[in-house]
């Protein structure tokens, strides 16, 4: 499909659009000093203006001198808890004249519709998804969201310091597909968005929106602002090459760095949940006071707990060195075997929401330097 | 396969005092998912929670499910108390069973430490049913004390077919087996190098020392399998707590081959 042009004055159009073909439309919104993937109902309730300073341990907001609608980078949030949440009744068991009965849990959810997935996040939820729906038993609330759901993506004309999709090569340009792909151009005379529908579904929704085909110069505005986000990266300190990083930590699973990053560390879950892959679950069983029904509840978890590796005669995992390496060595080398691909997309928020601000970029660049010494 | 059926306790054996073993029958008339010998269910009992416990009976029995269970903690506690005619959630068959295939024409040596017999057992049933299609078979099983050894008949009945070893780490005067520690036997052992296949389950510390054991006399990597355990809640690959290295344990073991996972054996608080 050609790549047509909206006006940045029409992109409520879009919007309204999803939401009248039943969508539940979720976007980035301001929410007090952050900001957070969350359900909209217009074009106004985007964070237009606004753009986030990350560092390690640190998230500022700040008005940007222009009035983009995504000159932001990721939320603090990610997407996945709106395909799989965070708490969610698994079913519900009742015992009636002293037989057991189970009730599994449907879903009544309506379709998503995201406005804003970037491109790393495309990545992380083709990850979540090679955990979810790729395996002999696919998780079905999952399922069911994940094929339901409209993906509007955008392209990155911004990286913040955390940002390192170039080191993961999962961005700034969206690759993946997605329903329809936006890349916002802002200057002094001008304001609109490049538009190129990626399914059918995007088509006929393209279709009904006021556009206008996009020259050569129009495009052109497009894929500089995108190659500026990758310049702000290759320039950065978090630009590496990310190739042998399985084998370095496969190498070095008894590096002193562990023991360093473990005396800051305080295992507390914050870069699990932030992440956009991390998928660990728990689940809870209960029964209510008659003692004749019982439910089961599935939880995010992390391998930062100390129940995580919990085995009859103790935990596993007692020490934050241990923890620490699981979480990494996961996320950067073990999940490759498992799954074919890196856990990690480089977006970013395990550095930012790190209360201490250990860096997972700063932690690899330990282990290499231990290791030469 | 997120919601257990419902099954019914058949019958319930006290085996040694605080482990028992549970036969399940369906409580419709759908038929039994088959299993493989090595693999394992979620067994929930009702208001507690749910806990994997490996199959510990034959594979033959298509209408029946049985397992063998400690009780060691809330979960299991709570299956203890079920009684005849009582329902049970149950999910699975779930993992990677022991490699029946490639056992046919070769010496099977197969090591058990304590309550690892259970999940044993259903291959020492298919070894003693067809004993005629291996080159031999030795069973090492070793336990504390003669009074926690499982499955005594049979282990007598068992010892016609194959080679029975006993060990324990302490008995009286009545005892005339070995005393001492599993791997005293498996240094004894005699074996074809190039014709053997171990399998081995039991404490994590056992299953070391009994790969060391083996390894020491030049039994290739490749040619032993043994059985982990971790905490999961799932059971699918998809709660993440059953993770070991590069592997889930739910889906890619229990039962691995030792040459695939060495590295991680030997890496504490993996």
């Amino acid at each position: 499909m050609q790549t047509a042009i909206l006006a940045a004055a029409d992109l409520d159009q879009l919007i309204q659009l999803l939401i009248v073909e039943g969508f539940q439309v979720i976007g980035p919104v301001r929410d007090q000093h952050a900001i957070l993937y969350d359900q909209i109902s217009s074009a106004a309730d985007l964070p237009q203006g606004w753009i986030d300073q990350q560092e390690k341990g640190s998230y500022r907001l700040e008005q940007s001198p222009n009035q983009a609608y995504f000159g932001h980078t990721v939320a603090a949030n990610s997407w996945k808890k709106f395909l799989n949440p965070p708490r969610r009744r698994l079913w519900r068991a009742s015992r009636e004249n002293g037989q057991l009965v189970f009730q599994a849990e449907s879903n009544e959810a309506p379709p998503l519709a995201f406005i804003g997935v970037r491109s790393c996040e495309l990545h992380a939820i083709r990850i979540q998804d090679a955990v979810y729906i790729q395996g002999s038993h696919p998780d079905e609330l999952y399922r069911s969201n994940r094929q339901r759901l409209f993906n509007v993506s955008v392209n990155c004309t911004r990286a913040t310091a955390t940002c390192f999709c170039a080191s993961m090569n999962t961005g700034p340009e969206v690759s993946l597909p997605s329903d329809i792909n936006l890349t916002e151009v802002i200057d002094a005379e001008q304001h609109y968005f490049l538009v190129k529908a990626g399914s059918p579904a995007g088509e006929r929704i393209v279709a009904q929106l006021p556009t206008r085909a996009a020259d050569q110069t129009a495009q052109q505005a497009g894929r500089e602002a995108i190659g500026a986000a990758l310049q702000q990266m290759q320039t950065g300190p978090r630009y590496f090459d990310s190739s042998d990083v399985k084998e370095l930590l496969y190498r070095n699973l008894e590096s002193p760095s562990w023991d360093d990053v473990a005396e800051r560390c305080l295992s507390c879950a914050n870069c699990t949940l932030a992440c956009p892959t991390c998928f660990c679950s728990a689940v809870e069983d209960s029964t209510d006071l008659t003692g004749d029904h019982a439910e089961r509840w599935q939880r995010w978890d992390s391998c930062f707990t100390n129940d995580f590796s919990y085995i009859h005669g103790g935990t596993i995992r007692e020490s934050t060195r241990s923890r620490y390496r699981q979480w990494m060595t996961h996320k950067l080398a073990t999940w490759i075997d498992q799954f074919g691909h890196s856990g990690c997309v480089g977006c970013g928020r395990c550095i930012s929401w790190c209360p201490v601000g250990i860096d997972i970029t700063e932690e690899l660049l330990h282990i290499r330097a231990a290791e030469a010494k | 396969m997120n919601t257990p059926r419902v099954l019914q306790v058949h019958s319930r054996r006290e085996e040694i005092p605080g482990t028992f073993t549970l036969q399940l029958r369906a409580a419709d008339d759908q038929p039994l998912p088959s299993f493989v010998p090595g693999q394992f269910n979620m067994l929930y009992s009702f208001g507690a929670g749910e806990v994997p416990i490996s199959f510990s009976g034959s594979a033959r029995e298509t209408d029946s499910y049985t397992h063998t269970v400690r009780a060691l903690g809330k979960n299991t506690e709570a299956l203890q108390r079920l009684l005849a005619a009582d329902d049970i959630g149950v999910r699975g068959p779930f993992g990677r069973g022991w490699p029946i295939p490639e056992l046919a024409g070769k010496q099977v040596l197969v090591i058990a430490g304590g309550l690892g017999l259970a999940p044993l057992r259903p291959l020492i049933y298919h070894l003693n049913d067809n004993y005629q299609q291996f080159a031999g078979i030795q069973l090492f099983y070793g336990d504390r004390h003669p009074q926690q050894l499982l499955y005594r008949q049979e282990l007598q009945q068992w010892s016609a077919n194959m080679q029975v070893n006993l060990s324990v780490d302490q008995a009286g005067p009545d005892w005339h087996g070995h005393i001492g520690v599993i791997t005293s036997l498996l240094n004894n052992a005699v074996f074809p190098l190039d014709n053997t296949i171990a399998l081995v389950c039991g404490p994590e510390i056992m299953m070391r020392f009994s790969i060391q054991a083996l390894r020491a006399k030049d039994l290739p990597g490749e040619a032993i399998y043994l059985s982990m355990e971790r905490n999961m809640h799932c059971a699918i690959g998809h709660c993440g707590h059953c993770q070991w290295g590069p592997t889930f344990v739910c889906k890619d073991g229990p039962v691995f081959r030792y040459a695939d996972i060495e590295k991680w054996l030997y890496t504490r608080e993996l």
